[in-house]
């Protein structure tokens, strides 16, 4: 609480740049990108895919289902903005899944796949999800790791 | 022969009849009402008066409009007569110029000038009942007439904010209205089918909401939804983003009030 209190009065004065204060406020971790993947564990967290796909399935926290279908023979109405998630883990290795889901926009500048860990320069972001990652460290290892067993 | 012709007279006919028929839907060049993506269930709830339960806010209008208010006693009715029929085709040429405001100005907007100017009353509040019955009222009245926001030159500036908006990436999820009813219209969002957002049913019935709401109103679930903080009402740039799309919209028929799920 006092972390993101003070990060805030930093972005209002213009002390910092606005990445480096999200960065600080909201625990966005770094990571490198090596080819088309992020082969490093964002903060080294081991992921559970039964975390992972409660996730997916949860409309308020991943909303991966707004948009795309996949094997969840329980879920009703899903949507077809994007691929299915079938097979993923057998078309992606670990790497590639977490650049998917952290960066798309690595992948094409234009997609409509928001980027799930990063303090985003959307235009007036509510301020209950201001300078926050839709999903953390630990949430996209989860999910990477639930990804990984749809083969 | 005989039949051969019969029939092709026939057809044209039906085709004739259907593309007339839906007083709600085509603009007959691609462009689709938000009608079209509703279930049957909904389409014929909208399309039966006495089903659709947007009709007793228009009731409720009618009988606010002739109601004398305020210290000077008037209604609206005393300028725009009795039953309002001085209002047809006027909901379709809204957000239009206001020259004492030097910018455009929506019905909700004309309405609470109206109030605190001719009835010398505190205007109603944005999104409240009185104010919703009145403008389902005024939209009624243009049902079926074409949508004409945007022939006016003075508005072409405010219509190209709109669309700057209507294309910026907006909230924590960053898609912009165009991503998702250009881009993406016709695909599902969830259980959602994503509309072209064409404002002509509105202010609409939403089943959802029981009860009337504003384009407005609708606008901000939209950023709500992509976890942005939503434009407060009357803002400019909803009124902006109101008049981009009733001229994207231009030449397709009014059909308040609307029904949604
Ligand atoms: C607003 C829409 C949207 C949401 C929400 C969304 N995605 Fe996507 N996703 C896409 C689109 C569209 C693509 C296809 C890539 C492209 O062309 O943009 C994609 C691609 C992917 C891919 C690569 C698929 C492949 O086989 O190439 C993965 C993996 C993925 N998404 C996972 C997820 C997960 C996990 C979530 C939720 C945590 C999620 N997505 C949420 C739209 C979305
Ligand atoms: C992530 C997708 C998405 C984005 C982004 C989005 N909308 Fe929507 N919009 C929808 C869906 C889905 C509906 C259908 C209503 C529902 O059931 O929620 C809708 C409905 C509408 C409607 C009502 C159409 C009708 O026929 O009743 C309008 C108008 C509208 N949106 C405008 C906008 C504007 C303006 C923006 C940007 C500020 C926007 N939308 C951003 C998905 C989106």
């Amino acid at each position: 609480m006092r972390g993101i209190r003070r990060c805030t009065g930093l972005i209002a004065a213009g002390l910092m740049a606005a990445s480096v204060a999200a960065d600080a406020c909201a625990q966005v971790a770094t990571y490198e990108i090596v080819g088309d993947g992020i082969p490093i564990p964002l903060q080294g967290a081991e992921g559970r895919a039964d975390r992972g796909r409660a996730i997916i399935v949860d409309r308020q926290k991943g909303l991966c289902l707004l948009c795309h279908s996949g094997p969840f023979p329980e879920q009703r109405f899903m949507g077809d903005l994007a691929p299915s998630l079938e097979g993923t883990g057998s078309r992606w290795n670990a790497a590639q899944l977490r650049l998917r889901v952290v960066a798309p926009e690595r992948l094409d500048p234009d997609t409509i796949m928001p980027a799930y860990h990063r303090a985003g320069s959307g235009a007036r972001v509510a301020p209950a999800h201001r300078g926050r990652p839709i999903l953390s460290a630990q949430d996209i290892e989860d999910v990477v790791a639930f990804l990984t067993t749809l083969r | 022969m005989t039949s051969r012709r019969f029939s092709t007279a026939l057809i044209a006919a039906l085709i004739a009849a259907m593309t007339s028929a839906p007083a709600s839907s085509e603009a007959g060049d691609g462009r689709r009402s938000g009608y079209l993506f509703m279930s049957p269930q909904t389409r014929a709830m909208q399309d039966d008066d006495m089903a659709n339960p947007g009709m007793l806010t228009v009731l409720e209008g009618a009988e606010l409009w002739s109601r004398p208010t305020g210290p000077a006693g008037r209604s609206c009715a005393d300028c725009h007569g009795a039953d309002g029929s001085g209002m047809r085709g006027v909901a379709a040429r809204y957000p239009a110029f206001d020259v004492a405001e030097g910018k455009p100005v929506d019905l909700a907007g004309r309405i609470r000038k109206c109030s605190a100017e001719h009835l010398l009353i505190e205007p109603p509040a944005f999104e409240s009942r009185p104010l919703l019955a009145l403008m389902t009222f005024v939209a009624h009245k243009a049902r079926g007439t074409r949508v004409t926001t945007g022939e006016d030159p003075r508005l072409s500036r405010g219509i190209e904010t709109g669309r700057g908006l209507w294309r910026t990436r907006f909230g924590q999820l960053e898609l912009s209205c165009a991503q998702c009813h250009d881009d993406n219209a016709g695909r599902r969002l969830g259980s959602a089918p994503i509309p072209e957002a064409h404002p002509t049913g509105y202010p609409i019935h939403r089943l959802e909401w029981q009860t009337v709401g504003s384009l407005q109103r609708r606008i901000r679930g939209c950023l709500t939804g992509v976890r942005a903080e939503p434009f407060p009402y009357g803002a400019d740039e909803l009124i902006a983003l109101e008049l981009f799309l009733m001229d994207r919209a231009r030449g397709m028929p009014m059909e308040t009030p609307g029904v949604r799920p």
